[in-house]
């Protein structure tokens, strides 16, 4: 389970604060799925990065009781200059976990051939986003935070991310931020959309919508 | 534990990012440091300068090895976080993780060079066996404590504000007149020694040299002073760190 209780989260911006989060409650329990919906800008990242603790909320507890995914983005986490075999390295020591009978799953996944050996700066976009996926595969999370990371890429590269999240991992926890109605309809049992920094909880994917489709031209 | 692990990882990942596997990689960070002191002492020695009871290569030694950790840890550790913001998605890496493994680092490349420079100067007989190695250990040690706490502060402080960049290296250079690279206290004015004793660099650099080269001078230093100088800045600059963590994230 993981517990949000009254999160709030300000930036500075020039002559003030803005308040991107107020007030969130928010109740993950194991197994769910849950799709965030919210303008850009809305929050919806950092919501995601609070949740998994990169960031600290200005107020308000995190509480995790399962071991939360770091957010799921594009590029999230690499260092250039190092190859993607160095990356797989660090991810595995910091989270500490073997690193060996990690490797040819990566590999695999990735289908980065040579360029596996080769520094992550040389990697063309979809290269980053098979390899940043297949990373966060290799360390065994309960929950999942998901920013948009599957709906880029090829077909190819999106069913074999379905595969391994909603089939093979379909037993986890899931926080999914998407723009695809079709795809959090399918994989969500409960959505929440963001608006001007406040959550609206929806039992029904289709409420949800609703409400997100009635707001979604207010600022 | 978990910090542990995460700064050997962070540590391991700065090596390979800087020096990469090719041709002799990390064992730059050593010989670098000591190309850097070699130099200088060649120079020193062309101008044959006595700098009182020590010969150049025996002032440039300690003073240069000094200067390496007083001067290249703090700079180097000062902007380091900003380029490895990506790194704190994973929530187990704080920003003083971060700072603490270059900190780690850039000392134990300063501190081997320091030793393996020593090694050659005193198999060439160009300088004796240190008189006091407790000493010249302890010295070496307060030396890298000032200048990770000095780290910290100022490593926090960038992160808040950009000034910093522009004055710090204006500051640390300033400091090399002062830091007692140059002069040994004894030489000065009594009102100029009161002052210039302000700074735990210039204890830090007096002990190492009375520990390496024994009572060839009269030495200035406090031993007291310089831990309760370097426990106050430790602090200040811990909470610092402390503020900014709660502050920064990945881009």
């Amino acid at each position: 389970m993981v517990n949000l209780q009254n999160v709030s989260k300000t930036y500075p911006i020039t002559g003030g604060s803005r308040v991107i989060l107020d007030d969130i409650n928010l109740k993950i329990s194991h197994g769910e799925k849950i799709g965030i919906l919210g303008r850009n800008g809305s929050g919806k990242s950092t919501l995601i990065r609070v949740i998994s603790g990169a960031e600290q909320p200005t107020s308000g507890q995190v509480d995790r009781r399962m071991k939360v995914s770091w957010p799921l983005a594009l590029s999230g986490g690499f260092q250039g200059s190092l190859t993607g075999l160095d990356n797989l390295r660090f991810i595995c020591r910091i989270y500490n976990t073997s690193i060996e009978d990690k490797i040819s799953y990566v590999q695999d996944f990735s289908e980065l051939g040579r360029y596996f050996w080769e520094p992550v700066k040389t990697y063309s976009s979809g290269m980053r986003a098979r390899l940043a996926f297949a990373l966060s595969m290799v360390i065994e999370f309960d929950c999942f935070l998901i920013d948009e990371v599957v709906a880029v890429g090829d077909d190819r590269f999106r069913a074999r991310c379905e595969e391994e999240l909603f089939i093979k991992r379909k037993d986890r926890a899931m926080i999914i931020v998407s723009h695809h109605a079709t795809y959090i309809k399918k994989h969500c049992d409960r959505v929440c959309v963001l608006l001007r920094g406040q959550m609206h909880h929806f039992d029904s994917v289709d409420a949800g919508f609703e409400f997100y489709k009635q707001h979604s031209a207010e600022q | 534990m978990i910090q542990k692990r995460v700064i050997g990882a962070l540590i391991l990942r700065e090596v390979l990012t800087r020096y990469g596997r090719h041709n002799i990689g990390f064992l730059w960070m050593i010989i670098e440091p000591m190309l850097f002191t070699g130099g200088i002492t060649l120079i020193y020695n062309m101008r044959h300068v006595q700098h009182g009871a020590l010969s150049a290569t025996q002032f440039i030694l300690t003073g240069y090895s000094a200067i390496l950790i007083w001067r290249n840890i703090p700079n180097r550790v000062m902007g380091c976080l900003d380029p490895n913001l990506s790194l704190l998605f994973h929530r187990m890496v704080k920003p003083l993780d971060i700072f603490l493994a270059r900190i780690i680092l850039e000392a134990s490349g300063a501190g081997m060079s320091f030793v393996v420079l020593s090694i050659i100067f005193i198999a060439f007989g160009a300088v004796h066996f240190p008189v006091d190695v407790l000493m010249v250990i302890g010295a070496w040690v307060l030396l890298v404590w000032y200048s990770a706490a000095l780290s910290l502060l100022v490593a926090a402080w960038a992160v808040q504000t950009e000034i910093m960049d522009r004055v710090f290296h204006i500051f640390q250079y300033l400091m090399i007149g002062f830091s007692g690279t140059f002069f040994l206290v004894d030489w000065l004015p009594s009102a100029a020694q009161e002052v210039v004793l302000f700074l735990p660099t210039v204890h830090c650099n007096e002990m190492l040299r009375f520990g390496f080269y024994g009572p060839v001078e009269k030495f200035h230093f406090d031993l007291g002073y310089v831990v309760m100088f370097n426990i106050v800045l430790t602090l200040i600059g811990l909470a610092q760190v402390r503020y900014i963590s709660g502050k920064v994230g990945p881009e």
